[in-house]
């Protein structure tokens, strides 16, 4: 069993550090700014002004109808349509960009109901109080509103972030040797599925854990500015 | 001079402004005071535009808006250029520091360098007798102080006025007086400010004039004296009101 183990790890880790960490960084990193400009595309201009010009709604239906579509398919079917799909209509994509793309276009839908949601949380007054000083729209949002929403983004977005970290196994089907393509193909040789995909399992715990700690050490430094002590509420 | 012309506001279910005709000379202090929902944060948060009037003018020096068209964002800007606004919560953003709060606006709409904007607000701080805080964060200082950083985070915009609204009406009595004090000390110093309040006090004692709202309207408008040595009719019932039988008052405000 030692045996198995000191000869799978190696295996299972370059495989991790090729292919399960770069896509679920990389699609993170796309998913991020999709969601950022969804979120900001679907809130502006804030409800209550006056009428969005006409291209705008265009724009808010497009991104309304992309959220729609990725969260109400499942993320293999989505894999299987840009991979396996896409080429029928002409499009062919490398199974890492397929991969890629299908995993930044999913996440940032997710994580751009986290954005709305946060940028939301942050009271009128904070809009009004930058609007007296004379900032305009996107200043307001950079140097006031995000900072502020980031705190309160940072566990949902670490929960989507971990969750893509772990959905980068369904990569396997497409072709991609990531750590559990890398499990499986082991696992044919040694018969040992328990030991392996346990392994395997124990590998992505450990990253996750990574993610976690990482999340706490954000969420610190994100909330700095509200010491226990001096509420005065 | 802030002028406003046959201003009117209507809510879905509450007429907010009626036809209001009104000035606020410079250099002067002007006190708006009257029953809670009259209108007059209404009338103040038109001026900065926060509120929108759908008919009317208002005019700032030169700036003329006509409230029945569209208002475009470079006037919105410039007028916004003009005024400075104090609310009653304070709204300091609370992810940065008291000096930051204050430089905020000099940096990001002035463009004004990182030293010559914190010069400037370290003045302020020590104006308004609060020079130790520079480097805290709002969340760690009393409403008090907050209020009065505040006021330096307006002022670091060099208004032509300063916008108050109900600047101390979350306070209490002993962080009140903080805060009037400061604006005791602008009024001298001939800083233009429009201030709502609820306190008669401060109204009596640096207003120059008073501005009386009632309903949307304004009963009374001039001098600050004549409104309290010789009120007549629905003003002395509201003055009497408020200094008399409090409860009273509140329980007739509900009805």
């Amino acid at each position: 069993m030692l045996h198995t183990i000191v000869t799978s790890v190696p295996e299972l880790l370059k495989a991790g550090i090729q292919y399960t960490i770069p896509l679920a960084l990389i699609s993170f990193f796309f998913g991020l700014i999709l969601a950022v400009l969804t979120a900001v595309v679907k809130l502006m201009p804030k409800p209550g002004h006056k009428l969005p010009k006409l291209g705008w709604r265009i724009l808010q239906a497009i991104f309304a109808f992309y959220v729609w579509l990725f969260r109400s398919t499942p993320l293999l079917v989505q894999l299987f349509i840009i991979f396996f799909g896409l080429p029928n209509a002409g499009i062919e994509l490398p199974a890492f960009l397929a991969a890629v793309v299908t995993f930044s276009l999913n996440t940032g839908a997710y994580a751009s109901e986290t954005i709305r949601a946060s940028i939301s949380s942050i009271p009128n007054d904070q809009w009004e109080a930058a609007y007296t000083l004379g900032m305009k729209r996107p200043q307001i949002l950079m140097r006031i509103i995000f900072p502020q929403a980031m705190r309160i983004a940072i566990p949902p977005l670490s929960n989507s972030f971990i969750g893509l970290v772990k959905d980068t196994s369904l990569a396997s089907s497409i072709t991609i040797l990531e750590m559990f393509t890398v499990s499986q193909q082991i696992t044919a040789k040694n018969y040992e599925p328990l030991l392996m995909y346990t392994i395997v399992a124990a590998i992505y715990a450990i990253f996750c854990s990574v993610l976690t700690y990482l999340q706490h050490y954000l969420e610190k430094r994100t909330s700095k500015y509200l010491s226990k002590d001096g509420a005065h509420h | 001079m802030i002028t406003l012309e046959h201003v009117d506001k209507k809510y879905i279910e509450h007429h907010a402004l009626k036809d209001v005709s009104l000035d606020f000379p410079k250099n002067e202090t002007t006190v708006i005071i009257g029953p809670s929902g009259s209108g007059k944060s209404t009338l103040l948060r038109a001026i900065n535009l926060l509120e929108l009037p759908e008919k009317g003018h208002l005019k700032f020096d030169d700036l003329d808006i006509d409230f029945s068209q569209p208002i475009s964002s470079k006037q919105q800007f410039q007028l916004r250029r003009k005024s400075g606004m104090v609310f009653q919560n304070w709204n300091l953003f609370p992810h940065l520091t008291v000096l930051q709060n204050i430089t905020e606006g000099p940096r990001a709409v002035l463009k004004q360098s990182k030293t010559v904007a914190e010069n400037a607000a370290k003045k302020l701080l020590e104006l308004v007798g609060l020079p130790d805080t520079a480097n805290r964060y709002p969340n760690q200082l009393s409403g008090g102080q907050q209020q009065r950083i505040s006021i330096c985070r307006a002022l670091a915009m060099q208004p032509e006025y300063l916008l108050l609204d109900e600047p101390t009406s979350a306070l209490d009595p002993e962080l009140e007086i903080q805060v009037l004090r400061v604006l005791k000390d602008l009024a001298a110093q001939k800083q233009s400010m429009i201030v709502v309040t609820h306190n008669m006090e401060f109204a009596r004692l640096v207003a120059d004039r008073i501005v009386f709202f009632e309903d949307g309207q304004a009963i009374y408008n001039g001098a600050s004296k004549a409104f309290f040595d010789h009120p007549e009719g629905r003003i002395k019932a509201f003055l009497e009101a408020i200094s008399l039988e409090s409860d009273e008052a509140a329980d007739s405000n509900l009805s």
